[in-house]
């Protein structure tokens, strides 16, 4: 009887993970299945959202289990998606008795992110790889490396996730033109359209895009329209906190630089 | 124009690795995000010679998807962890920002078509995710039918 709770509480677990990372709600269905037939519980069952999975369980036979776990919006964490995937195979093949599963997930929950530093320079590479694709010139791209590191800067030290979503992605928008502009007025760079397309690149929210897609693929519509909405609302912040530079930008100068 | 195409290979191949740092994939996989991500760019370049944005987003993303869900059976794990960060290149942010431009500098003609472009590039990604996704999971795991991978 009280290994069946152990087993439940590890896939519950396992689901809250996935979820939390950015994972397909149909993975995160088939991992709780998975692990729960993988340790003998035939009544459980499982209802995923975008942000909360309910687990019961409980027959004749079978102790009564329910669970409610909510779970927010957050970063994505392809890492621990990949690793909660492996632990499950491996539980599935029969290689972790709940208690050892249990400790796995708690190591996985408590993987490090990648250091700050390497964030800061990713954003910036990819910025500047992405402004050279898209036809800026070497200048420009030197130009997008240096806003994709400051705006990466800005992201991970000063707000650390205290402003909201909507705040977060105006403001990052506005930061990026408002350098974009700074440098393209000193004289750093000559297409000032590549050198901000470059920089906001980092806050297009393409894990959020990419699940809705696969949910709404699957027919899990309500997860999928959330997560939809969240990709469109970001999409419209990162705009609006551009236009808004550039509009103080035309008051200025009156449109004759640009 | 064949120096160029390999240059823009490299760019976005390394654009890709660094989006894949963002997003957290682990560090062994990604040399094969950037070999996707530098794929699916090229193939839209080629292709953009034949055809409109929207068609060759989609036909590159079809490369691309196809790629990811290779590599994700071939490593037996989630098939996110390539597609997010190979997308990457082919997501519309430059139609974002000229969308936002021409609203801001008031060529609402201009603004519209843009923002109606950027639409269609998106329903191109949509729709080509779906289509190689509805392809069955056998196709991909052909030499690997000793080894259970479904969760892929």
């Amino acid at each position: 009887m009280q290994d069946n709770r152990e087993a439940l509480n590890v896939a519950s677990l396992a689901g809250d993970i996935l979820l939390a990372s950015g994972a397909e709600i149909f993975r995160v269905e088939e991992t709780i299945f998975r692990i729960c037939q993988a340790y003998g519980v035939k009544s459980g069952d499982a209802f995923v959202l975008s942000s909360g999975i309910f687990i019961t369980a409980g027959s004749q036979e079978e102790q009564e289990f329910a669970r409610v776990r909510h779970i927010p919006l957050c970063a994505a964490r392809l890492d621990r998606v990949a690793a909660v995937n492996q632990l499950s195979r491996e539980i599935v093949a029969g290689k972790h008795t709940p208690s050892q599963a249990l400790e796995r997930l708690s190591q996985i929950q408590d993987m490090p992110p990648k250091a700050r530093l390497h964030q800061v320079l990713a954003s910036g590479i990819g910025s500047a790889c992405f402004c050279f694709l898209f036809g800026g010139d070497w200048l420009d791209s030197l130009a997008a490396l240096m806003a994709g590191l400051i705006l990466y800067i800005y992201l991970l030290y000063i707000v650390r996730g205290r402003l909201s979503k909507i705040a977060t992605n105006i403001s990052g928008g506005a930061l990026v033109t408002l350098l974009g502009i700074l440098m393209y007025q000193s004289g750093l760079g000559h297409h000032l359209g590549e050198m901000i397309i470059g920089s906001i690149i980092p806050l297009v929210p393409g894990v959020a895009f990419t699940t809705a897609i696969r949910d709404i693929a699957d027919e899990d519509y309500i997860a999928g329209a959330v997560r939809m909405l969240d990709a469109l609302l970001v999409t419209f912040c990162i705009a609006m906190g551009v236009g808004l530079v550039m509009m103080a930008y035309h008051h200025f100068v009156g449109g004759l630089v640009l | 124009m064949t120096i160029r195409i390999l240059w823009e290979f490299f760019a976005a191949a390394l654009g890709t690795m660094a989006f894949a740092l963002l997003f957290h994939v682990p560090r062994k996989y990604y040399p094969i995000c950037g070999l996707i991500g530098g794929c699916g760019w090229v193939c839209y370049k080629i292709l953009l010679c034949w055809c409109s944005a929207p068609i060759a987003t989609f036909f590159a993303n079809v490369a691309v998807v196809f790629l990811s869900r290779f590599f994700a059976v071939r490593k037996s794990c989630p098939v996110t962890l390539f597609l997010v960060s190979g997308i990457f290149p082919l997501v519309p942010g430059a139609g974002i920002y000229w969308t936002a431009y021409y609203m801001v500098t008031n060529e609402l003609d201009l603004a519209g078509q843009k923002g109606f472009q950027t639409l269609k590039i998106a329903v191109a990604i949509v729709l080509s995710i779906l289509l190689v996704f509805e392809l069955p999971q056998s196709l991909f795991s052909i030499r690997r039918k000793e080894k259970t991978s479904s969760l892929s």
